[in-house]
Protein backbone atom coordinates (compact mmCIF):
# COMPACT_ATOMS: atom_id res chain seq x y z
CA UNK A 1 0.00 0.00 0.00
CA UNK A 2 1.19 3.54 -0.80
CA UNK A 3 2.34 5.26 2.38
CA UNK A 4 0.26 8.17 4.01
CA UNK A 5 1.72 11.66 3.14
CA UNK A 6 1.43 13.62 6.88
CA UNK A 7 1.31 16.82 5.08
CA UNK A 8 -2.23 15.54 3.24
CA UNK A 9 -4.01 14.92 6.51
CA UNK A 10 -6.63 17.82 7.35
CA UNK A 11 -8.04 17.72 10.45
CA UNK A 12 -11.98 16.12 10.45
CA UNK A 13 -10.85 13.94 7.47
CA UNK A 14 -12.53 10.66 8.09
CA UNK A 15 -10.05 7.50 7.85
CA UNK A 16 -12.97 4.80 7.00
CA UNK A 17 -15.25 3.02 8.65
CA UNK A 18 -16.55 -0.82 9.37
CA UNK A 19 -18.66 -3.49 11.09
CA UNK A 20 -17.58 -6.05 13.43
CA UNK A 21 -19.26 -8.68 14.36
CA UNK A 22 -18.99 -10.23 17.79
CA UNK A 23 -20.33 -13.85 19.21
CA UNK A 24 -20.28 -15.99 22.26
CA UNK A 25 -17.54 -17.77 20.45
CA UNK A 26 -15.60 -14.81 20.08
CA UNK A 27 -15.78 -13.93 23.10
CA UNK A 28 -14.53 -17.33 24.35
CA UNK A 29 -11.42 -16.65 21.78
CA UNK A 30 -10.63 -13.38 23.43
CA UNK A 31 -10.64 -14.60 26.88
CA UNK A 32 -8.62 -17.51 26.08
CA UNK A 33 -6.01 -15.16 23.81
CA UNK A 34 -5.73 -12.23 26.51
CA UNK A 35 -6.17 -14.47 29.62
CA UNK A 36 -9.43 -12.77 30.96
CA UNK A 37 -11.86 -15.32 32.38
CA UNK A 38 -13.95 -13.32 33.72
CA UNK A 39 -17.17 -15.10 33.41
CA UNK A 40 -19.62 -12.28 33.20
CA UNK A 41 -17.70 -12.50 29.77
CA UNK A 42 -19.07 -15.97 28.53
CA UNK A 43 -21.40 -17.36 31.55
CA UNK A 44 -25.01 -16.48 31.32
CA UNK A 45 -26.58 -17.25 34.94
CA UNK A 46 -22.97 -15.35 36.68
CA UNK A 47 -23.57 -12.20 34.33
CA UNK A 48 -27.24 -12.20 35.85
CA UNK A 49 -26.61 -12.84 39.00
CA UNK A 50 -24.05 -10.35 39.18
CA UNK A 51 -26.91 -7.55 38.02
CA UNK A 52 -25.54 -7.26 34.76
CA UNK A 53 -28.44 -7.69 31.10
CA UNK A 54 -26.33 -10.70 29.92
CA UNK A 55 -23.08 -11.89 28.89
CA UNK A 56 -20.92 -8.62 27.79
CA UNK A 57 -17.78 -8.53 26.05
CA UNK A 58 -15.04 -7.76 27.14
CA UNK A 59 -14.20 -4.23 27.28
CA UNK A 60 -10.76 -5.02 26.04
CA UNK A 61 -12.06 -6.88 22.89
CA UNK A 62 -14.25 -3.96 21.99
CA UNK A 63 -10.91 -1.43 21.95
CA UNK A 64 -8.82 -3.98 20.73
CA UNK A 65 -11.30 -4.71 17.96
CA UNK A 66 -11.73 -1.15 17.22
CA UNK A 67 -8.15 -0.02 16.63
CA UNK A 68 -7.75 -2.44 13.69
CA UNK A 69 -9.70 0.61 11.61
CA UNK A 70 -6.39 2.48 12.68
CA UNK A 71 -3.73 -0.45 12.07
CA UNK A 72 -5.58 -0.86 8.40
CA UNK A 73 -5.34 2.81 7.82
CA UNK A 74 -1.85 3.74 8.84
CA UNK A 75 -0.66 0.44 7.52
CA UNK A 76 2.27 0.25 10.52
CA UNK A 77 0.87 -1.24 13.55
CA UNK A 78 3.94 -0.11 15.05
CA UNK A 79 2.94 3.66 14.52
CA UNK A 80 0.26 3.82 16.82
CA UNK A 81 1.84 5.30 19.78
CA UNK A 82 -0.88 5.88 22.11
CA UNK A 83 -4.41 4.60 22.55
CA UNK A 84 -7.04 5.08 25.30
CA UNK A 85 -11.31 4.68 25.71
CA UNK A 86 -13.42 5.09 28.56
CA UNK A 87 -15.86 2.18 28.38
CA UNK A 88 -19.76 3.41 29.04
CA UNK A 89 -22.18 1.10 27.59
CA UNK A 90 -21.84 -3.06 28.28
CA UNK A 91 -21.80 -4.73 24.35
CA UNK A 92 -24.61 -7.66 25.29
CA UNK A 93 -23.70 -10.60 23.39
CA UNK A 94 -27.09 -12.82 22.95
CA UNK A 95 -27.04 -16.54 22.72
CA UNK A 96 -30.02 -17.04 19.58
CA UNK A 97 -31.95 -20.48 19.92
CA UNK A 98 -31.45 -23.40 17.73
CA UNK A 99 -27.79 -21.50 15.95
CA UNK A 100 -24.51 -23.24 16.33
CA UNK A 101 -22.92 -20.30 19.16
CA UNK A 102 -19.53 -20.32 16.69
CA UNK A 103 -21.80 -19.57 13.81
CA UNK A 104 -24.17 -17.30 15.43
CA UNK A 105 -24.25 -13.42 13.41
CA UNK A 106 -23.41 -11.86 16.93
CA UNK A 107 -23.44 -7.87 17.91
CA UNK A 108 -22.86 -5.66 15.30
CA UNK A 109 -20.31 -3.29 16.05
CA UNK A 110 -19.86 -0.20 14.07
CA UNK A 111 -16.84 1.54 14.23
CA UNK A 112 -15.65 4.58 12.47
CA UNK A 113 -12.44 7.08 12.99
CA UNK A 114 -11.73 10.80 11.52
CA UNK A 115 -8.49 12.95 12.55
CA UNK A 116 -9.49 14.89 15.68
CA UNK A 117 -6.24 16.76 16.01
CA UNK A 118 -2.59 16.95 14.02
CA UNK A 119 0.98 18.05 15.63
CA UNK A 120 2.61 19.38 12.76
CA UNK A 121 5.90 19.36 14.97
CA UNK A 122 5.50 16.14 16.66
CA UNK A 123 4.66 15.09 13.32
CA UNK A 124 1.42 12.89 15.12
CA UNK A 125 -2.20 12.54 14.07
CA UNK A 126 -4.98 11.63 16.55
CA UNK A 127 -7.55 9.33 15.56
CA UNK A 128 -10.66 9.69 17.49
CA UNK A 129 -12.68 6.55 17.27
CA UNK A 130 -16.72 5.92 17.48
CA UNK A 131 -17.82 2.53 18.19
CA UNK A 132 -21.59 2.35 18.15
CA UNK A 133 -23.72 -1.40 19.54
CA UNK A 134 -27.49 -1.31 19.14
CA UNK A 135 -27.52 2.27 18.52
CA UNK A 136 -25.68 3.46 21.69
CA UNK A 137 -21.97 4.66 21.69
CA UNK A 138 -20.12 1.97 23.65
CA UNK A 139 -16.77 3.58 23.41
CA UNK A 140 -16.23 7.45 24.48
CA UNK A 141 -13.20 9.29 24.07
CA UNK A 142 -11.24 6.55 22.53
CA UNK A 143 -8.61 7.88 20.78
CA UNK A 144 -5.34 6.71 19.17
CA UNK A 145 -2.29 8.58 18.51
CA UNK A 146 -0.26 8.22 15.29
CA UNK A 147 3.22 8.68 14.83
CA UNK A 148 4.13 9.75 11.48
CA UNK B 1 -15.98 -6.14 52.50
CA UNK B 2 -15.06 -2.71 51.39
CA UNK B 3 -12.24 -1.08 49.30
CA UNK B 4 -9.00 0.12 51.42
CA UNK B 5 -8.56 3.91 50.59
CA UNK B 6 -4.94 3.34 52.28
CA UNK B 7 -4.17 1.29 48.71
CA UNK B 8 -3.69 5.09 47.37
CA UNK B 9 0.40 5.29 46.51
CA UNK B 10 1.31 1.42 47.20
CA UNK B 11 3.28 -0.01 44.72
CA UNK B 12 3.75 -4.02 43.55
CA UNK B 13 6.92 -4.59 42.28
CA UNK B 14 7.51 -6.46 38.83
CA UNK B 15 6.95 -10.19 39.16
CA UNK B 16 8.39 -12.99 36.66
CA UNK B 17 8.76 -11.53 33.58
CA UNK B 18 6.60 -12.08 30.45
CA UNK B 19 7.64 -13.54 27.28
CA UNK B 20 6.36 -12.09 24.03
CA UNK B 21 6.14 -15.36 21.57
CA UNK B 22 5.02 -15.11 17.93
CA UNK B 23 2.07 -17.43 18.21
CA UNK B 24 0.29 -15.03 21.09
CA UNK B 25 1.17 -11.98 19.47
CA UNK B 26 -1.00 -13.88 16.32
CA UNK B 27 -3.49 -15.11 18.79
CA UNK B 28 -4.23 -12.06 20.40
CA UNK B 29 -4.53 -10.46 16.89
CA UNK B 30 -6.84 -13.29 15.97
CA UNK B 31 -8.98 -12.80 18.89
CA UNK B 32 -9.25 -8.88 18.11
CA UNK B 33 -10.06 -9.07 14.75
CA UNK B 34 -7.04 -7.66 13.40
CA UNK B 35 -6.13 -8.70 9.65
CA UNK B 36 -2.41 -6.77 9.23
CA UNK B 37 -0.02 -8.76 8.11
CA UNK B 38 3.05 -7.41 10.82
CA UNK B 39 1.25 -9.55 13.53
CA UNK B 40 1.20 -12.47 11.39
CA UNK B 41 3.92 -12.73 8.93
CA UNK B 42 7.83 -12.40 9.88
CA UNK B 43 8.78 -10.66 6.59
CA UNK B 44 5.58 -8.13 6.31
CA UNK B 45 6.94 -7.54 9.71
CA UNK B 46 10.65 -6.70 8.60
CA UNK B 47 9.13 -4.68 5.84
CA UNK B 48 7.94 -2.75 8.28
CA UNK B 49 10.97 -2.30 9.80
CA UNK B 50 10.41 -4.65 12.83
CA UNK B 51 12.60 -7.15 14.54
CA UNK B 52 9.70 -9.46 14.64
CA UNK B 53 6.36 -9.94 14.38
CA UNK B 54 4.75 -6.71 16.34
CA UNK B 55 1.96 -6.94 18.97
CA UNK B 56 -1.32 -5.22 18.58
CA UNK B 57 -1.83 -1.71 20.32
CA UNK B 58 -3.67 -3.20 23.29
CA UNK B 59 -1.70 -6.60 23.40
CA UNK B 60 -0.15 -5.02 26.95
CA UNK B 61 -2.86 -5.97 28.88
CA UNK B 62 -2.07 -9.18 29.09
CA UNK B 63 1.30 -7.78 30.92
CA UNK B 64 -1.06 -5.26 33.14
CA UNK B 65 -3.83 -7.49 33.91
CA UNK B 66 -0.95 -10.10 35.43
CA UNK B 67 0.35 -7.22 37.38
CA UNK B 68 -3.41 -6.14 38.24
CA UNK B 69 -3.78 -9.77 39.70
CA UNK B 70 -1.97 -8.83 42.43
CA UNK B 71 -3.69 -6.17 43.59
CA UNK B 72 -6.91 -8.33 43.22
CA UNK B 73 -5.54 -11.15 44.92
CA UNK B 74 -4.20 -8.50 48.01
CA UNK B 75 -6.61 -9.90 50.48
CA UNK B 76 -5.64 -5.95 52.39
CA UNK B 77 -7.37 -4.48 49.45
CA UNK B 78 -10.75 -5.48 49.73
CA UNK B 79 -11.58 -6.25 45.92
CA UNK B 80 -14.42 -8.73 45.18
CA UNK B 81 -13.37 -9.02 41.41
CA UNK B 82 -17.16 -10.14 40.23
CA UNK B 83 -17.83 -6.47 41.24
CA UNK B 84 -15.43 -4.83 39.01
CA UNK B 85 -16.43 -3.03 35.76
CA UNK B 86 -13.66 -1.40 33.79
CA UNK B 87 -14.01 1.91 33.47
CA UNK B 88 -11.16 3.13 31.05
CA UNK B 89 -7.62 2.19 29.95
CA UNK B 90 -4.61 3.99 28.19
CA UNK B 91 -1.69 2.81 26.23
CA UNK B 92 1.35 4.60 26.35
CA UNK B 93 3.38 2.68 23.98
CA UNK B 94 7.42 3.91 24.30
CA UNK B 95 7.80 1.69 21.31
CA UNK B 96 6.34 -1.23 19.48
CA UNK B 97 6.39 -4.65 21.34
CA UNK B 98 7.35 -7.16 19.86
CA UNK B 99 8.17 -11.06 19.51
CA UNK B 100 11.18 -11.86 22.03
CA UNK B 101 10.71 -9.18 24.13
CA UNK B 102 11.01 -10.07 27.96
CA UNK B 103 8.19 -7.69 29.68
CA UNK B 104 8.61 -7.25 33.29
CA UNK B 105 5.68 -4.71 34.94
CA UNK B 106 5.60 -2.82 37.92
CA UNK B 107 2.41 -1.87 39.68
CA UNK B 108 0.89 1.38 41.25
CA UNK B 109 -1.83 2.49 42.79
CA UNK B 110 -2.56 6.13 41.48
CA UNK B 111 -5.70 6.66 43.17
CA UNK B 112 -8.51 5.26 45.14
CA UNK B 113 -11.99 7.47 44.84
CA UNK B 114 -14.88 6.40 46.94
CA UNK B 115 -18.13 6.33 44.90
CA UNK B 116 -21.56 5.98 46.48
CA UNK B 117 -20.85 2.27 48.36
CA UNK B 118 -18.07 1.50 46.00
CA UNK B 119 -14.77 2.70 44.72
CA UNK B 120 -13.08 3.84 41.41
CA UNK B 121 -9.09 2.48 41.78
CA UNK B 122 -6.23 3.93 39.16
CA UNK B 123 -4.02 1.88 38.51
CA UNK B 124 -0.29 2.36 36.20
CA UNK B 125 1.96 -0.43 35.15
CA UNK B 126 4.89 0.31 34.36
CA UNK B 127 5.86 -1.91 31.61
CA UNK B 128 9.97 -2.58 31.11
CA UNK B 129 12.27 -5.07 29.72
CA UNK B 130 14.03 -7.57 31.78
CA UNK B 131 17.01 -5.48 31.36
CA UNK B 132 15.41 -2.03 32.86
CA UNK B 133 14.57 -0.20 29.03
CA UNK B 134 10.82 1.63 29.27
CA UNK B 135 8.14 -0.33 27.16
CA UNK B 136 4.90 0.59 27.51
CA UNK B 137 3.08 2.82 30.29
CA UNK B 138 -0.72 1.48 30.94
CA UNK B 139 -3.25 2.76 33.02
CA UNK B 140 -6.35 1.73 33.95
CA UNK B 141 -9.71 2.16 36.39
CA UNK B 142 -11.70 -0.21 37.52
CA UNK B 143 -15.21 0.77 39.38
CA UNK B 144 -15.58 -1.46 42.31
CA UNK B 145 -19.47 -1.97 42.21
CA UNK B 146 -21.00 -1.59 46.06
CA UNK B 147 -22.77 -4.42 47.70
CA UNK B 148 -26.06 -2.84 47.53
CA UNK B 149 -25.64 -1.22 43.83
CA UNK B 150 -28.28 -3.01 41.33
Amino acid sequence: MTPIDFATLEKGQEIGSTTLHVNRADLVRYAGASGDFNPIHWNERFATEVGLPGVIAHGMFTMGAAVTLVEDWVGDPGAIVDYQTRFTKPVVVEDPAGTNPSDAQGTALEVGGAIGALDEEARTARIDLTVVADGQKVLVKAQALVQF
Amino acid sequence: MSINPALQGRSYPAGEAYVVSREKIREFAAATKASNRAHFDLEAAAGLGHADLVAPPTFAIIVAQRADAQLVADPEAGIDFSRVVHADQRFTLHRPIVAGDELVAALHVDKVRAMGSGAMITTRAEISTSDGAAVATTVSSILVRGEEAA
